[in-house]
């Protein structure tokens, strides 16, 4: 569903990404690890088609199609979603609101008719249901005045009404304690399907005792510089990032 | 090119939708300003002497006067002399119904979006339309009647309610008040007149749709509305006018007299045509709106969404003369290109206990500038006064300008006035956070935009909301890429 091959990219006139090679089929979960700094968020940044972040050298194929040559909005309504490091505030603009918006711009690239008010109604019913968020949290100013967990549980909420093919989930663990961490492990794994594929990026092992990866890649200097199943996930935590520091600088 | 400065071309190259004229046949007046146009005017609408008097007298007053030049505006001398002052179009006779009323006419307002074909209306709406200077038709007028409630085009008012219209007229807006002021209670043309009797509650939002259609000709009405003890009425007024090289003048008065607990609700859509993306053309729009609550207990409401014109100059006003009486002041205001508006209002406070609420949306992008000008005076007879004033300014682009101009004046020391202002700019990351959720640009600076807005749109009534915000998206419209 996904191939990243040899991506370099830079901001202004820093590279940061080294040359980034991933491939995610469809009902894979995959978990980016790595020290701060190591370019995690900018690699998502590129996935959703950030124009600060140039792509130098590379190619990224999204089922079949060049995800590189695509605006942001038509990957997003190809089915990429990326769930935000940190959510940006939206000033009287519900969750509703935006979510209404973003579902019918969607469903139009795709040829379907917009949602009714009744439609779309049941349909945040049940999401709401599945990734147990507070209704009235939706009404709201978008991620205004949100508390840190609120915030990564609405970002899993909206994931749950575009239902994406691929999702990227830039540290959604970070900042939440253990209980709104269980329930948003929940909420994704319940929308875990054989068709669609995450990629949970994250700085912690903490996370992955909830959402069981198939694949670890450890990314460092902005390359992958070691993948594994979730064993490895378990030994970075044990050894920490030193650990592969030290091995980086042998080699 | 940066994100700013993509929203800022799009803002540019969108165009005016209203920009259509219709050959109308009309009744012209020459050019220029005497006290015989004044005659002629008051003439060919077969006032009663009294009122050619009042208006002369104003005439004469504003020969005195100067035009103000403290606004936060730049613009030509006006030529006073090279304006017309009255344009009617030719109808037989006064219409008294909609079967008289020239298909023409009809056709125009159909095109704003406006039916004035009762069955066609929404329901709950009753329109007067005024094309150039007359009213063309008043929708509903029976059914509003049975209550008692009077609303029909000025001119009617004066024919069929002289006593009343003699009684308020300039009572809230003297004639000397200002330049504009003295200049429309001079040549004004026509406009709407409204009186909601003792105890009722008017069952329909009241609306006027103001049209500049002719060339070189000003628009000058006169709105006045009277509600008496505990009644209630809320009115909107939407403008628009044809895309002309040359400026065009607009300046109107409107008066609102709201007495012992009766609340007064006044919305504005204002859509004037701001002159092209070099700033050649468009509406100066020099209005004096003012309200008094001349009773206890009395509410003033102020929504404007205002959208177009070259130049605003405009400060709906409330005068808190009753006790426990309160005003309020919403309002967006979208500039851009060359678009000057110097908007925001006054709250005088003489009543005891008597509350203000002021809440300023200013969206600045292109080379426009926008001023928030506001005033708050406390007397010194009202006690336990308060205000509280919000004054927020949203920049696209770095070629704009934004500008905030808030005079307080308190005499009593029981007064709480309380005034917050922000400034900010729409963020990349903002749009970045809609793009990957699917919404292109335009629609997310339209959501973005409605957002900064929505404590003031929510203001307006359901049906004129929707349309408001339309209106905002549309004014961002343009190409993308
Ligand atoms: N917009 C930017 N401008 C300049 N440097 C940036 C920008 N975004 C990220 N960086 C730099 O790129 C590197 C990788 O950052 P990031 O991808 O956020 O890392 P991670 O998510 O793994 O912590 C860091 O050194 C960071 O300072
Ligand atoms: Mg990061």
């Amino acid at each position: 569903m996904l191939k990243i091959k040899n991506i370099h990219a830079r901001v202004e006139d820093k590279t940061i990404l080294n040359g980034i090679n991933l491939d995610v089929k469809p009902g894979e979960v995959h978990a980016i690890m790595g020290p701060n700094g190591s370019g995690k968020s900018t690699l998502a940044s590129v996935l959703a088609g950030r124009e600060d972040f140039e792509v130098t050298e590379g190619s990224i194929e999204f089922l079949g199609k060049d995800l590189l040559k695509m605006s942001p909005e038509d990957r997003a309504r190809e089915g990429v979603f990326l769930a935000f490091q940190y959510p940006v505030e939206i000033p009287g603009v519900s969750t509703v609101n935006f979510m209404k918006t973003a579902l019918n711009k969607i469903r139009e690239y795709r040829g379907q008719d917009t949602l009714d008010a009744v439609s779309f109604l049941t349909l945040m019913k049940e999401k709401i249901k599945l990734v147990d968020i507070d209704q009235s949290l939706l009404s709201r100013s978008l991620n205004e005045s949100f508390s840190g967990g609120e915030k990564k549980r609405n970002e899993i909420f909206q994931m749950a009404m575009l239902e994406p093919k691929l999702a990227i989930l830039d540290e959604t663990d970070s900042g939440l304690d253990i209980d709104a961490l269980r329930i948003v492990a929940n909420g994704v794994n319940k929308l875990q399907t054989k068709d669609n594929a995450t990629i949970i990026v994250t700085h912690y092992q903490r996370l992955l005792d909830y959402i069981v990866p198939d694949y670890v890649h450890v990314l460092y200097n902005g390359k992958i510089v070691k993948s594994g199943t979730k064993e490895l996930a378990m030994e970075l935590e044990e050894k920490g990032y030193d650990w592969i520091k030290s091995e980086m600088e042998v080699a | 090119m940066s994100k700013d400065n993509q929203v800022l071309e799009e803002f540019t190259s969108r165009e005016y939708e209203h920009g259509w004229t219709v050959d109308l046949d009309s009744d012209t007046a020459p050019k220029g300003l005497s006290e015989d146009i004044v005659r002629f005017i008051s003439a060919k609408k077969e006032e009663p002497e009294w009122l050619l008097e009042w208006r002369l007298k104003a005439y004469r007053h504003w020969k005195t006067m100067k035009e103000p030049k403290w606004p936060n505006v730049k613009y030509p001398s006006i030529n006073y002399q090279d304006i017309i002052y009255y344009s009617a179009p030719k109808q037989k006779a006064q219409p008294k119904n909609l079967s008289e009323v020239d298909p023409e006419l009809i056709k125009t307002f159909e095109k704003l979006g406006i039916s004035l074909t009762e069955q066609k209306r929404l329901t709950g709406v009753a329109v007067d339309a005024v094309i150039d200077s007359i009213s063309v038709a008043t929708t509903f007028k029976d059914k509003l009647g049975e209550l008692g409630i009077i609303f029909c085009s000025f001119s009617e008012a004066v024919r069929e309610h002289p006593e009343l219209v003699k009684k308020y007229l300039g009572t809230v807006v003297p004639p000397n008040d200002n330049y504009f002021a003295a200049l429309n209670s001079a040549v004004f043309s026509d406009g709407s007149f409204c009186y909601i009797p003792k105890g009722v509650r008017c069952p329909m939002e009241l609306s006027t749709y103001f049209r500049i259609n002719a060339a070189n000709t000003g628009q000058f009405e006169r709105t006045l509305i009277i509600a008496e003890d505990d009644s209630y009425v809320s009115y909107l007024e939407g403008c628009t006018a044809p895309m002309r090289d040359e400026n065009q003048l607009h300046a109107a008065v409107v008066e609102l007299y709201a007495m012992k607990s009766a609340e007064i609700k006044y919305s504005t859509v204002q859509n004037w045509y701001p002159g092209d993306k070099d700033g050649k053309g468009g509406i100066y729009n020099f209005v004096t709106k003012r309200g008094i609550c001349a009773g206890d207990h009395s509410k003033i409401s102020w929504t404007q969404v205002e959208t177009g014109a070259a130049i605003t100059w405009k400060y709906p006003s409330c005068i808190l003369k009753g006790d426990y009486s309160n005003g309020e002041f919403y309002s967006v205001a979208v500039t851009n290109n060359f678009q000057q508006a110097d908007t925001g209002t006054k709250m005088i406070h003489i009543g005891k206990n008597t509350r203000s609420r002021i809440v300023s949306k200013g969206i600045s992008a292109g080379k426009s500038q926008n001023s928030y000008r506001g005033q708050v005076h406390i007397l010194k007879r009202a006690e336990n006064a308060r205000n509280f004033s919000q004054c927020d300014s949203l920049l696209m682009g770095d070629q704009c300008g934004a500008h905030t101009f808030p005079y307080i004046d308190v005499e009593n020391k029981s007064a709480h006035v309380e005034h917050e202002a922000t400034t900010s700019k729409i963020g990349e990351d903002q749009i970045f956070y809609c793009l990957q959720r699917g919404i292109d640009e335009e629609a997310a600076v339209a959501l973005i935009v409605n957002g900064y807005a929505k404590e003031v749109l929510k203001q307006l009534p359901m049906e004129f909301a929707v349309e408001a915000q339309k209106l905002l998206a549309l004014t961002l419209e343009g190409s993308v890429g």
